[in-house]
């Protein structure tokens, strides 16, 4: 397990650097830089506004400075918000896009566990065949479509729920139930046929046999077995949550981490693109390996070579 | 006894005592008919309504977006002044007054943009990118993944860790934080090249923006598939019939050729048409943030994105492409689903 | 307290599925005292599974028993409420499966899954239960039973896992223990073992057993009697002795035939029984081993044969047996 552990960890710091550096070089080859957006400024401005963030040095010696400083911890100034720190605009931002991602996640998971489990017992009946249709078309639909017909059905028709912002309750329900869409009806549709092919299995017969009530043979017997799948499925889970703010975030102009991404890739604030980038790289990657152990946890059969 | 004895006389006859011919025994024996592989999968599609359905649903999608804008009297960049924001059905008042005259002028059935672009064939183009960036970004992760995995499947031993420890690495790779930085940074270089270097015009016809989506796809996405491949293999080589064929003296590429894949196709068609929902996906998500394909190609994402703010006023512009969109996905999951069912061997009932 | 154990009277069982009805029973018939053990004899898809899961009421959707009764203890089970069913289940009647590594739950430790059952039917608490495990995992054989009840069923061998399999059932001492294909997952020598201890449990607990295995050479050392399935029906019924050297049916002839035997000096060809076995979806009207029968005759093709008395307790269900009887009836008739 230990030496698992080592392997995927070092893995992981491997694709961290990969994805900074490539990020870092990538992002020079786009013409234009975070400054030509202002109004026009002179010739002069731009060249000592370039020497201030240290964009007139050589690729390779930028590189290095900016790898030095972010062993430090410092990510550096954000290009285009002037007088902000990169740290504190990703902390703040996070925090957002965390709670918004977080509630979808808890709805996507107490929701499609019990509908998944449920069209598998009700197989071939009604309850199954809503359940199929809902989550077939909940995987097809994209987020951003579920959030403008919800914004456009809650806001502009019936004008129960606010558009934009973040500042009361109400804020949140659409920007959550636009992200949960998709994995509420993934999680169900894995449930499901996990529970299906569980429910098939020789031990289920045994528990059967042994006079157990229908309850026990599901809650005790069959649903830690079947539920295992949608563990290894958290970790995409996390990843889709996060790219899916970007459009949600968007729509519903939330101050989160992704909003705040997608900006400033528009607006080549590369100090900003960098930051997040890692942070978002890295996030990822620790959730993966944190799934990958509960995984561990949960199946004694597995093992790692 | 004499009892048995007489009711057995009422209902049978000495000969019925006679043994039985084997012409007699052979037609109760009704077996039931072995058929291919291809045409048993086939059969169990057509069965399949939803699939069927979906299949049509596609095909009508494809004459839309590739045959029906050749007979469509408007093109996709065609700004028709005095024509703008126009209802669907809705003519301007340029056009009502060409009709009075006698003139035809064909209807626009989802009215106009901002600029006097008509809808539909806007939709149409939409629907072509959205169309052509799934199957050829599905095709080439599939020769991609197929090839890779079934290389390192086949040769197994450090030539497959290695091969695996790539997969690894590019596996943990986020890959949509990945794919908008290369779609933003790869543009200009391609039109650098596409315009300086001779010999790349071809990327100018088909466009930066496509082009830049398919590298990406290929750089990144073939993954998923040459995992599969290779976990194919590697079970389906040990399979007893391959030590058999090796045993009756086939040689590798037979081995390879008759035995191995042809048992991978059903996964191969399988995974290749579930993956085609994904990279339309994509790319109208990228399209939906701006850096999509370039105006004044339309995509379906990008429509969408644009149509946000004149949601009070003009709904339509919204619905039109996010429900192509949906049709679109929906249909390709569905035809994957149903694909998978009937020829994937591990039956899902 | 009478005798008799089971009785299963003219059962007939189907499996409504999407390509129409399988007919996996049809017309069963079995009775067994206490103290017995049955053998049912068949290959694949001669019903011998069905019939043991339908004693048990564990019949897989979408299986229905359309006719007949199951009297088991002097109670009619057909008859009885989930509730009541599940009673007997594990306590009276238990069943231990064929393979153990997909029959036990490999996410609960041995421990577990057998104190399950204790606590359950017995209503102890789980400390107990775990005593009377260890008790259990002795009785079986199990070496080091403390370290075992820890551990999962993939760290166990296959061997161990049956045996696991056979504590479980055992747990609640029931009446009546129902082996399906028992041992056919395991090597030869642990499948002795695996017999061996059956037999000894039998003995101490006084349970009565149904064994199902397509191996006649179990049957011929375990089994008091012996039921011959083919195609859904019983085709011949008698005693281990009336079975294997009076064998009446030709199916089971053929069986006993096709055993290669180890004393033969010259080279003699491996006999085996032509055909193909039925397709319970099209079933035949007449008697459903007609086809590969070499003494098929042509009513044999047209009606399902009566059963015939050959001794007591031992019938065989074939119009052979008929013919001559109807050959003497039929004389005393002109």
């Amino acid at each position: 397990m230990a030496k698992y552990l080592t392997k995927k960890v070092f893995i992981s710091i491997l694709t961290l650097w990969i994805v900074a550096t490539a990020t870092f070089f990538l992002m020079f080859m786009v013409p234009g830089g975070p400054f030509l957006a202002e109004k026009a400024p002179s010739e002069a401005t731009i060249a000592a506004l370039n020497q201030k963030y240290g964009l007139d040095q050589p690729k390779i010696v930028q590189y290095k400075n900016y790898f030095t400083n972010f062993l430090s911890g410092d990510l550096g100034p954000s290009m285009k918000q002037r007088g902000r720190e990169v740290n504190q605009i990703i902390s703040t931002g996070f925090k957002v896009s965390a709670t918004v991602g977080g509630m979808a996640i808890l709805v996507a998971v107490m929701v499609g566990i019990p509908f998944g489990s449920v069209a598998a017992l009700k197989r071939g009946k009604w309850q199954d065949n809503i359940i199929l249709l809902i989550s077939t078309t909940g995987i097809a639909v994209p987020s951003f479509v579920v959030a403008t017909v919800l914004m456009m059905i809650f806001s502009v028709k019936l004008n129960l729920l606010p558009t934009y912002g973040l500042t009361s309750w109400k804020h949140y329900i659409m920007p959550v139930m636009s992200l949960s869409f998709y994995p509420t009806a993934y999680i169900s549709r894995l449930m499901r046929s996990s529970m299906l092919e569980v429910l098939g299995q020789d031990y289920i017969r045994t528990a059967k046999a042994k006079g157990l009530p229908m309850f026990r043979v599901l809650f005790k017997h069959a649903l830690r077995n079947a539920v295992l799948p949608v563990v290894t499925y958290l970790g995409p889970l996390l990843a889709y949550t996060l790219t899916g703010s970007f459009i949600v975030e968007r729509i519903f102009t939330v101050p989160g981490l992704g909003n705040s991404f997608i900006s400033s890739i528009l607006n080549r604030d590369y100090t900003m693109i960098m930051g997040t980038t890692i942070f978002l790289a890295a996030l990822i990657i620790v959730m993966n390996l944190i799934v990958d152990i509960v995984y561990k946890l949960v199946d004694p059969r597995i093992t790692y070579k | 006894m004499s009892e048995q004895s007489k009711k057995i006389s009422f209902q049978l006859d000495v000969s019925d005592f006679l043994p039985a011919g084997q012409d007699e025994k052979q037609s109760l024996v009704c077996m039931r008919e072995s058929v291919g592989f291809w045409r048993n999968g086939f059969s169990r599609l057509r069965k399949n309504k939803i699939a069927m359905v979906s299949l049509f649903v596609i095909i009508l999608t494809l004459i839309f977006a590739f045959i029906a804008p050749s007979f469509y009297p408007y093109s996709y960049e065609q700004q028709i002044r005095g024509s703008e924001n126009l209802a669907p059905m809705q003519y301007s008042a340029a056009e009502l007054a060409e009709k009075e005259a006698g003139g035809k002028v064909f209807p626009h059935f989802i009215g106009t943009d901002a600029l006097g672009r008509d809808t539909t064939i806007r939709i149409m183009m939409g629907s072509r990118i959205s169309l052509l960036v799934g199957i050829v970004a599905s095709f080439l992760v599939l020769l991609i993944g197929s090839l890779y995995g079934a290389i390192s499947g086949y040769l197994g031993g450090k030539v497959d860790i290695m091969m695996m420890q790539l997969v690894d690495i590019i596996y943990a790779i986020p890959d949509i934080l990945i794919i908008i930085i290369l779609m933003v940074s790869l543009k200009y270089p391609l039109q650098n090249i596409a315009n300086t270097v001779p010999g790349f015009q071809w990327i100018n016809t088909i466009g930066v923006g496509l082009i830049c989506i398919f590298i990406v796809f290929s750089l990144l996405y073939w993954v998923g598939m040459a995992r599969i491949v290779r976990s194919q293999i590697l079970s389906l080589k040990e399979q007893e019939y391959v030590t058999a064929a090796r045993a009756l003296g086939a040689g590798n590429a037979r081995i390879i050729g008759k035995h191995l894949l042809t048992n991978c196709i059903g996964t191969l068609i399988v995974t290749t048409t579930l993956q085609i929902p994904s990279a339309i996906f994509t790319e109208s998500f990228l399209s939906f943030i701006g850096i999509g394909v370039s105006a004044p190609m339309p995509s379906l994402g990008s429509m969408a994105s644009s149509a946000i703010g004149g949601l009070t006023s003009y709904p339509y512009r919204l619905f039109a492409p996010a429900l192509m969109i949906s049709i679109i996905i929906l249909s390709f999951n569905l035809l994957g689903d149903g694909l998978r069912d009937a020829f994937d061997p591990k039956l899902k009932n | 307290m009478s005798e008799i154990l089971l009785d299963i009277k003219n059962i007939r069982l189907s499996f409504f599925t999407a390509a129409g009805e399988v007919k996996a029973l049809n017309d069963v018939s079995i009775a067994m005292n206490r103290g017995d053990v049955l053998g049912i004899v068949g290959e694949s898809g001669s019903g011998k599974s069905v019939t043991a899961y339908s004693i048990m009421g564990l019949t897989a959707h979408p299986g229905k028993l359309i006719a007949g009764s199951i009297e088991f203890n002097g109670e009619m089970i057909n008859e009885m409420s989930e509730k009541e069913m599940r009673n007997l289940r594990g306590n009276e009647v238990s069943m231990v499966f064929q393979d153990p590594m997909t029959s036990l739950n490999p996410v609960y430790t041995v421990s577990n899954q057998i104190c399950e059952s204790i606590m359950l039917h017995t209503g102890k608490n789980k400390k107990d239960a775990q005593k009377r495990a260890l008790e259990l995992l002795d009785l079986v054989g199990i070496n080091e039973p403390q370290k075992r009840m820890k551990q999962y069923p993939h760290e166990l061998s296959g061997g161990m896992r049956q045996r696991v399999m056979i504590a479980i059932a055992l747990a609640c001492e029931p009446k009546l223990l129902i082996a399906d294909e028992p041992t056919t997952a395991l090597d030869v020598t642990i499948q002795a073992q695996i017999l061996e201890l059956m037999m000894e449990l039998k003995e101490k607990i006084g349970m009565s057993i149904i064994m199902i295995t397509h191996d006649l050479g179990i049957v011929a050392n375990m089994c008091s009697k012996i039921a011959v399935m083919y195609a859904g029906k019983v085709v011949e019924y008698g005693s281990v002795d009336e079975i294997f050297y009076n064998p009446m049916h030709e199916y089971t002839k053929g069986l006993l035939n096709s055993i290669p035997k180890l004393y033969e000096k010259e080279r003699t060809k491996l006999i085996a029984i032509e055909g193909t076995p039925v397709d319970l979806l099209n079933a035949p009207e007449g008697c459903p081993f007609a086809p590969r029968c070499d003494s098929c005759m042509k009513i044999c093709l047209r009606k399902m044969p009566e059963y015939t008395a050959v001794k007591d307790d031992h019938y065989s269900a074939c119009w052979l047996l008929q013919r001559e009887e109807f050959a003497q009836g039929g004389k005393s008739n002109e």
